[in-house]
């Protein structure tokens, strides 16, 4: 027994903890691999919108680098259809998104978590329940309901469904239950309101999960396109992604200004999750992720 | 001051409980009613009985559909499965730059699918990469099309669903791989188990769960498949409309003059139909994971 003890925490640092400089090569060659695989189409399409008109982008052996690199693609591709517009709808409806789910799944996930009333139990299996309803299912009476208030074709009834998301209650409700009883129950016996306790003790323990929430709410939202498609009529109200399709559908299309387009609706979310990765990384290490 | 409002709770809990009527409860109803009138978008709404459901059975394009669907689902499937755990295992061990790696693979899923689509769209069209290369290289002599066969149209989508889905499933699968005793992996070693003996003997039984978790997720994504079609194929589902999806005619029958409420309602609950079994067995995993 203590032979083997012995024997495995000698093995410890030349036999698994450590990497031999073969697998470490093998390692980094495979991760170059999927690297490329992942990345080299975005950096294709990149190259793509900053190639001008007298390049050829359609001969059999392209190049990858642009001969003169030029932002005229993303001019025009502005010329063709209102792009910043629709970047800026794109970013109201993210905005009203965030903020719903930010409040509405904070308040809603803290009272199931944390305080006692009538219906607690009911109103949590209903929340669950919805989870089980892919959102298509609903999207066609989610339209008419929308329609009904007045909002079809309007970035309001784009945002409005999603602004508060059962999923995001939940996984909020998840993380105030973390938080030991005993936290709460010393700041009750100190006289604390169900409101204070949450401002005090809930939010600054949930900051992750909060986090995990906002950035997807934000990148579901941006990228969203099916419920947009239906909602919206006229190409003025456009989001990014519905206006993206518009401009590969109506006009002949010029590959250099759809690529222009797509990088403008994809820079700006690998900007965000670029920013925000450690805490999204980070929520993965504490669970937050489970599908 | 400390005394309890007894409407405090609810007074939270209200602009979510309001949500889910307005946006969830009532709109599942509302889909069972719309399914058997034919509402359209300008006008109608008379009680048609069971009439949508008679053309549901004798739908063509959504026979398509439905088979595009299965198609979709059995390819996926084993990709989506097996490929994410082989990356989580490469990126699980921290070496220098490990993050780096992590976050670029997982940029395609943050990318939106119309943006990944319209991408895929120029590198397999006529004249893109994909077929630039492969003539250069004089493996065909005339361009693949890619994206005006139905069935190419089909896989086209499925190469791009699975590219797009591989970053997602690894995260899953990392921190399922954070849960595998590192201590099994150790002694595993010890007794001198190479790494592909260690994946079957240890990783393989430690993920087993979130294998089937994952497997579950790529079912229903998949019957749920949408913009990937949509943007490929310029909105058309392809010639004749025949590589269509089941959410691509919902849609298609949600809008315009011709457009059929009603029918698309009924056409929501077959994908209800179809999606239920594996949405049931999510709840369950999901549950006993919590």
């Amino acid at each position: 027994m203590a032979a083997h003890a012995r024997r495995r925490r000698n093995a410890r640092p030349s036999g698994f903890a450590t990497v031999t400089p073969r697998e470490k090569a093998l390692r980094y060659a495979l991760l170059l691999l999927v690297l490329a695989l992942t990345v080299s189409p975005f950096l294709w399409q990149l190259s793509t919108s900053l190639k001008g008109l007298g390049e050829d982008i359609f001969t059999r052996t392209p190049s990858f680098l642009p001969e003169q690199p030029t932002l005229g693609n993303y001019a025009e591709v502005a010329r063709t259809i209102p792009v910043w517009a629709y970047a800026a709808n794109s970013l109201i409806v993210a905005a009203i998104v965030v903020s719903g789910n930010a409040v509405g799944a904070t308040l809603a996930g803290y009272a199931l978590a944390k305080l006692r009333f009538r219906g607690a139990k009911l109103l949590l299996g209903a929340f669950l329940a919805t989870l089980v309803l892919p959102g298509e299912v609903t999207i066609v009476s989610q339209y008419v309901t929308i329609r009904s208030m007045g909002l079809a074709d309007t970035l309001l009834g784009v945002a409005l469904p999603g602004a508060i998301s059962m999923l995001n209650v939940l996984l909020m409700c998840t993380a105030f239950q973390a938080i030991p009883r005993e936290m709460d129950e010393a700041a009750i016996i100190d006289g604390a309101t169900a409101w204070q306790r949450l401002l005090h003790i809930g939010l600054p323990n949930v900051r992750g999960m909060l986090s995990v929430i906002t950035i997807f709410a934000f990148i579901g939202a941006w990228d969203d396109f099916l419920w947009p498609l239906i909602v919206l009529n006229d190409p003025q109200n456009y989001t990014l992604t519905v206006g993206l399709q518009y401009l590969n559908g109506t006009f002949s299309a010029n590959p250099r200004l759809i690529a222009a387009g797509t990088m403008i609706s994809f820079l700006p979310i690998v900007v965000v999750f670029a920013a925000l990765q450690r805490f999204f990384f980070r929520g993965v290490e504490e669970g937050a992720i489970k599908g | 001051m400390t005394h309890r409002r007894w409407f405090t709770p609810w007074l939270l809990a209200a602009p979510a409980a309001v949500w889910l009527i307005v946006f969830y409860v009532w709109p599942s109803i509302n889909t069972v009613v719309l399914s058997f009138s034919n509402a359209k978008p300008l006008g109608g709404g008379r009680f048609t009985g069971l009439e949508n459901f008679a053309r549901v059975l004798d739908d063509d394009q959504l026979a398509d559909a439905l088979l595009n669907s299965v198609v979709f689902m059995l390819v996926c499937l084993p990709l989506l499965t097996v490929l994410p755990l082989l990356i989580a295992i490469l990126v699980e061990k921290k070496l220098p730059g490990i993050m780096y790696f992590r976050t670029a693979f997982y940029t395609p899923v943050i990318a939106s699918a119309v943006v990944v689509a319209l991408i895929w769209g120029w590198v397999l069209d006529d004249r893109g990469l994909v077929n630039g290369f492969a003539q250069w290289l004089g493996v065909v002599a005339e361009p693949v099309p890619f994206l005006t066969d139905r069935w190419l149209l089909v896989f086209s989508a499925i190469s791009l669903t699975v590219w797009k889905g591989l970053g997602y499933y690894m995260i899953i699968y990392l921190s399922a791989l954070g849960n595998v005793r590192r201590e099994l992996h150790e002694a595993a070693a010890v007794d001198g188990a190479g790494p592909v003996r260690r994946f079957w003997s240890v990783t393989v039984p430690g993920v087993r769960n979130t294998m089937l978790l994952v497997s579950v997720l790529v079912s229903v994504s998949a019957l749920r498949v949408f913009s990937e079609l949509y943007v490929l194929s310029n909105g058309t589902g392809g010639p004749g409309g025949r590589a269509m999806s089941v959410v691509m005619l919902i849609q298609l029958y949600s809008r315009g003059f011709t457009g059929h409420l009603g029918y698309a309602s009924a056409l929501s609950i077959v994908l209800l139909a179809i999606t239920i079994g594996p949405m049931l067995m999510l709840l369950r995993l999901n549950r006993k994971a919590a």
